[in-house]
């Protein structure tokens, strides 16, 4: 029984994991090659979700839901990126930020304004509503194993562009020592352009496929901006491997502290207490391990800058 | 007499003439607009003297707010009702809380010092949220505000305002005392060259990690007489939003410059009233805005008075090595 749960937890982690993978991928290799600091990542997260909701429920095809989500969003993403994101270049973290933060309370009101203040329904696809049995006593939600699948997809996909491609070649080289690289030749500019699309398109793949387990409400990019950045900073900016390695673990511990911290820590203290405290000791977990690695690494797991 | 050595103590004075007009002129639900401005002034000023003086981005400054606030509640909710306990309290309390990260988060420099004291944030909120002694999730309300004592009745909202209005002048006059102190030059010295500091044997993490207790206890103050002026305190006020808001106010007033906290709070906080007005999606229009000053007014609004003022000097060129700025893209 408990090794069953153990298992199905575990398996919700690498989800978890692999959803943080998403997101952090794009906003690590923005941070690591033109070194701008992007707070509106999680705001493409949350328009992928909404628009993926909205097409899935008006067509019945979440299949077109997800694609026009991953459509819309390159479009805002496109626009972001020659409107703002190019012009902040070179300028202090401090107006990335600032300007970035504009670009969270615009979306935010903007999606209040088409969708409303409540959250809205997201549901599954039917073919995948019901849960599998994967192993005899282990049955799991066919459609997290479908998000399962999409992050194997993608990581290694990634993996391969980045490590195994020209284009690869060239944002390695970007992120590595950018001065260089311009000296070399890479147009930096371009090779950041495109870098930053294929990060919201990710973005908005993970909110579109987030959207069913979690409430896909106004503000659940900025919830979710904040673990993913922990992971960026883990991994090492500018690494997407470290990115990978991070959002496992980050996954993991935070699934692993909310699962089990309660059942460890009932057995030693009162269960009002336990009541009190897991919870924040679960949202803790990450947190801390992120002070820890810092306190360490200070420049992350795997840092791309030698 | 300079303009900048009599208009803040003129400004102070009319501030303080506020609650009286206000009065007579059926402005009385301003001045508990103009208190709560005062008080995230006295919160920008704190955060600005650690980012604008002492180079340090952290964007975790909600959290030193939220546990002088939580201190204030815990010590009311344990039956102490004196001002003059609650506030130095929670002063003392957010100090050493902003002590304690800074020994870890100060080792760390650039986009990594915004990632960990965002991160130690994050940490106070959970542990806010935890409190449920304190009301967890839902808040705190808080039965009754903090007596002043000395005869004055803290229930006044004008009396409040004064006092508000009172600690404020004295955390700027502290403030000012502070950068024109060794201190505080050293502190700047450090913000524009950390190597050059350290090689000329300043205690370089020393002084950053008073500069940042310090700034730390003067956002607890902050967060305590924010608690008294709501009366209610929530982990909310420890998100990280609201950090971020903190860091726009400073940003939009002037980072690095005297006034850049209060003049920030002031207009960010006016913006949003004004707004709030005409329609509920004021966040839209505060975004644009906040995107058009990022291109617009760099250095601040603050910044922009002081332009006016200035007699205008011609430019210096631009250093030769300005093509090769980083990122011009193509």
């Amino acid at each position: 029984m408990t090794t069953i749960l153990f298992i199905e937890q575990m398996l919700n982690g690498l989800g978890y994991g692999f959803m943080l993978f998403l997101l952090a991928a794009g906003l690590t290799l923005v941070f690591g090659i033109m070194d701008v600091m992007n707070l509106a990542h999680g705001s493409l997260f949350m328009a992928g979700a909404y628009v993926a909701a909205h097409v899935h429920g008006r067509t019945g095809s979440f299949v077109i839901g997800v694609l026009s989500a991953l459509a819309v969003v390159l479009v805002l993403a496109l626009v972001l990126e020659v409107f703002l994101v190019r012009r902040l270049y070179g300028r202090e973290h401090l107006a990335q930020v600032l300007a970035t933060f504009g670009v969270i309370l615009v979306a935010d009101d903007a999606v209040k304004l088409i969708w409303g203040a409540a959250p809205i329904m997201a549901s599954a696809p039917a073919l995948l509503s019901g849960p599998i049995e994967l192993l005899p006593g282990l049955m799991y939600p066919s459609y997290r194993l479908l998000i399962l699948a999409a992050g194997v997809l993608v990581a290694v996909g990634l993996y391969l562009l980045v490590n195994h491609t020209r284009v690869g070649m060239l944002v390695r080289a970007g992120a590595s020592n950018r001065r260089m690289a311009e000296f070399m030749g890479v147009r930096v500019g371009q090779v950041f352009s495109m870098v930053f699309l294929l990060g919201a398109t990710l973005a908005a793949l993970a909110g579109a496929l987030m959207g069913p387990l979690t409430a896909v409400q106004v503000g659940m990019g900025e919830e979710i901006l904040i673990p993913s950045l922990v992971v960026l900073v883990i991994g090492g900016i500018g690494s997407v491997r470290g990115a990978f390695v991070a959002a496992m673990v980050v996954g993991m511990v935070d699934t692993i502290g909310r699962a089990f911290l309660p059942l460890l820590l009932r057995s030693f203290l009162s269960p009002t207490l336990v009541s009190d405290l897991a919870p924040a000791m679960a949202g803790l977990a990450t947190y801390a391990l992120m002070a820890c690695v810092l306190a360490f690494k200070p420049a992350g797991l795997f840092p791309a800058r030698g | 007499m300079k303009f900048e050595r009599w208009f803040p103590w003129v400004f102070c004075a009319l501030l303080a003439l506020f609650p009286l007009l206000a009065s007579s002129l059926g402005l009385d639900f301003y001045v508990g607009f103009v208190r709560r401005a005062m008080i995230f002034a006295l919160a920008a000023a704190s955060l600005n003297f650690i980012l604008g003086f002492g180079g340090m981005a952290a964007l975790g400054h909600a959290g030193f707010l939220g546990v002088g606030a939580y201190a204030l509640v815990a010590l009311s909710d344990a039956g102490i009702e004196s001002a003059w306990i609650l506030w130095p309290a929670a002063m003392v309390v957010a100090g050493l809380v902003a002590a304690l990260i800074g020994l870890i988060a100060l080792r760390t420099r650039g986009v990594y010092l915004i990632m960990s004291t965002l991160a130690f944030a994050q940490m106070l909120y959970y542990v806010a949220l935890s409190l449920r002694i304190y009301g967890g999730d839902d808040g705190y309300n808080l039965m009754a505000r903090p007596s002043f004592g000395l005869g004055l009745d803290s229930a006044d909202e004008a009396t409040f305002y004064w006092v508000v209005l009172g600690l404020l002048a004295l955390v700027m006059v502290g403030l000012n005392r502070a950068t024109h102190s060794r201190f505080g030059h050293a502190l700047m010295g450090l913000r524009d060259n950390e190597t050059r500091m350290r090689a000329m044997g300043y205690p370089v993490f020393k002084l950053m990690l008073v500069a940042f207790s310090l700034s730390g206890a003067l956002a607890g103050l902050a967060g305590a007489l924010l608690v008294s002026h709501n009366a209610f305190v929530s982990p909310s006020a420890m998100h990280w939003t609201q950090s971020a808001t903190l860091i726009v106010m400073v940003v939009i007033g002037g980072v690095g410059l005297r006034w850049g906290g209060p003049v920030g709070a002031v207009v960010w906080i006016g913006l949003e009233e004004l707004v709030k007005q005409f329609t509920e999606y004021w966040h839209l229009p505060l975004g644009l805005l906040l995107i058009v000053i990022v291109f617009v007014a760099p250095r601040g609004l603050a910044s922009v008075a002081e332009h006016w003022r200035l007699p205008r000097r011609p430019r210096p060129a631009e250093p030769a090595g300005a093509v090769l700025t980083p990122g011009e893209g193509s």
